[in-house]
């Protein structure tokens, strides 16, 4: 795993929005996203397009994001259940009984679903790790959770690549994982990570507090957001939320 | 499969909102009580084991049948690093999944935390604690004990996901039946996940029991000998102790309260969308009540106030004071019977 998470290092209008804005906007658009009552369709429409701008603005691959999207899939599965277990009216469609409210539940799960994905993917994929911590600060997140937060990003790829490394070592002794022989194996191998990991941390906080380290950590983010772009960049949720007002006002 | 995050759309706003400020005060709530530690191990630790977890969740566990599980790691953590620091290291895990990684929804960021962050940590650590004082006082005990911490915190996640499906799902399914189904499913999952804990914690007691955070209390004095033979024995380092609860707590459920109040206003002002949808198709009459229907928080208005929204408003404040309550008194009983057995 790259300590770039899902960064796609390009240059767009939506990756030089300051990432404490990206979070507000990406949190309003969700929040507006969810709090839509599920028939109003064209809210829904009107959702999806302005995503799919502000992926075209950010130049973000089509295939990349619908690879991304993959994390989806479990609920899909949930959500093509649904018509079948609901309960109220059904209809008969090719002799088979949907419940009604099923199949608009099914909807609803897939769509607020899927554009939460997509917008969750536009925040990972045009703002760095750092940027994101940097941003959680400037949104007041207590400090300790944010050094515990950065700390875990920092390390995240030493730890997976220790982890690695102990596949390969497990691997080439023959456990190669899969029988219930292989756990004591698999098992040994996390538990080492667990002390070697533990022991890291000792570590890295000793050569902190030789450094002069006094219990805060310097402080991540450099510059606050202007007005104008903070404008910029709740655009899109502020016109979310008022579809989402709409839309529940109208009811359909 | 593994046990997956809950996504954006599952749980109604009212609901996503509730479980983020119960989230959020968990996390707040847990910061204080590990403060002193992680003032004395630094936040370095805890941010490495939250890597450990983010890297754990990702191994194939071989368990058994030909089939392979995945950790969630609550209750590992929780026996590891203890409960506080573990509900910190939980949290930080999805949030990093949900802010980096856009797995699970950023509105069920809360409900994900509250599941999976909260309730199985906090589970499999009373269990665990309270397991041990029925075991042998060796630091092996914490084995089998933790075992059976992991094994009942999935089932009891997969209830309290039910139970917040029945306040706030998008959906009516019969609750007994997802109840059945989830408990059913879950109770396989936490068998997986038992039998991994059990296996990743005797690997760590095999080489570092003092690293242990819930049997740390059962490490034996050192017996040391001088170069005369005089032997003498000094007990192993006190763990650190957790700041005792304090006025955060109040201000914490003070401000639940009001919100809860406040955002039951908003959930009752406008029948949701589904119900609307029934009533323009005109099928509301023959739509079934779920299965509290007979409670008295039934469709979130208590029966006898006559204005719908002050009922609600009741309804949100009457169902976190139980919440508290119930929570309150298990953590009493807990640590009744951790002082009794120290």
């Amino acid at each position: 795993m790259s300590g770039d998470g899902l960064l796609v290092a390009v240059d767009s209008r939506v990756h030089r929005v300051p990432a404490q804005v990206k979070l507000v906007a990406l949190f309003v658009f969700v929040l507006a996203v969810v709090s839509t009552p599920a028939a109003a369709f064209w809210a829904f429409a009107a959702y999806a397009v302005m995503l799919v701008a502000a992926v075209v603005v950010a130049k973000l691959p089509a295939l990349v994001v619908s690879r991304r999207l993959a994390v989806e899939t479990p609920f899909i599965v949930f959500a093509l259940l649904l018509p079948f277990v609901a309960t109220g009216p059904t209809v008969t469609v090719l002799g088979v009984d949907f419940s009604e409210s099923g199949v608009l539940g099914a909807w609803n799960v897939l769509a607020k679903g899927t554009l939460g994905v997509v917008a969750a993917i536009l925040l990972s994929a045009t703002t760095g790790p750092r940027d994101v911590l940097a941003g959680l600060e400037r949104l007041r997140l207590p400090s300790t959770l944010v050094a515990i937060l950065s700390f875990m990003v920092r390390y995240l790829s030493v730890v997976s690549d220790d982890l690695h490394r102990m596949r390969i070592a497990r691997e080439s002794r023959g456990y190669a994982g899969g029988r219930v022989g292989h756990l004591k194996a698999v098992a040994g191998g996390v538990g080492a990570l667990f002390v070697r990991s533990f022991e890291r941390g000792e570590r890295v906080h000793l050569a902190m507090q030789s450094r002069g380290y006094a219990g805060r950590m310097p402080l991540l983010s450099v510059a606050g957001a202007t007005r104008a772009q903070w404008l910029e960049g709740l655009t899109i949720s502020l016109v979310a939320v008022v579809i989402a007002v709409v839309a529940r006002l109208v009811g359909l | 499969m593994c046990p997956v995050h809950v996504p954006d759309g599952f749980f109604d706003a009212p609901t996503s909102v509730a479980t983020g400020l119960i989230a959020a005060g968990a996390v707040g709530f847990s910061l204080q009580r590990a403060n002193r530690e992680i003032r004395e191990t630094g936040p370095a630790l805890a941010g490495l084991t939250a890597a450990f977890v983010f890297a754990v969740q990702m191994v194939n566990f071989p368990v058994g049948a030909g089939t392979s599980g995945h950790l969630l790691g609550g209750a590992l953590a929780a026996a590891l690093v203890g409960p506080w620091t573990a509900v910190l290291v939980m949290s930080t895990v999805l949030l990093v999944q949900g802010l980096l990684f856009a797995d699970g929804g950023l509105t069920a960021l809360g409900t994900n935390i509250t599941l999976m962050g909260l309730i199985t940590v906090l589970v499999g650590y009373f269990l665990t604690r309270a397991a041990l004082r029925a075991m042998p006082r060796r630091v092996g005990s914490v084995v089998p004990a933790a075992t059976l911490g992991a094994l009942v915190s999935v089932p009891v996640a997969a209830l309290a996901f039910t139970g917040l499906y029945a306040i706030g799902g998008a959906v009516d399914i019969p609750l007994g039946k997802l109840a059945t189904a989830m408990v059913g499913w879950h109770v396989l999952v936490g068998i997986g996940e038992a039998v991994i804990t059990a296996a990743v914690l005797s690997a760590v007691v095999a080489t570092r029991p003092d690293l242990v955070y819930a049997a740390r209390h059962l490490q034996q004095n050192l017996v040391l000998v001088d170069a005369d033979g005089n032997t003498s024995t000094v007990s192993p380092d006190k763990p650190i102790a957790a700041k005792p609860a304090g006025r955060s707590l109040g201000v914490g459920i003070a401000l639940t309260l009001v919100v809860a109040g406040g955002l039951s206003l908003f959930a009752s002002a406008r029948p949701d969308g589904l119900e609307f949808v029934g009533a323009k198709l005109g099928f509301e009459s023959a739509a079934k009540h779920s299965a509290a229907g007979g409670s008295p928080l039934a469709d979130y208005g208590v029966s006898g106030f006559g204005n719908s929204q002050v009922s609600g408003a009741l309804a949100g404040i009457i169902g976190v004071l139980v919440t508290i309550v119930l929570g309150l008194a298990i953590a009493k009983l807990a640590s009744l019977r951790a002082h009794k057995a120290s």
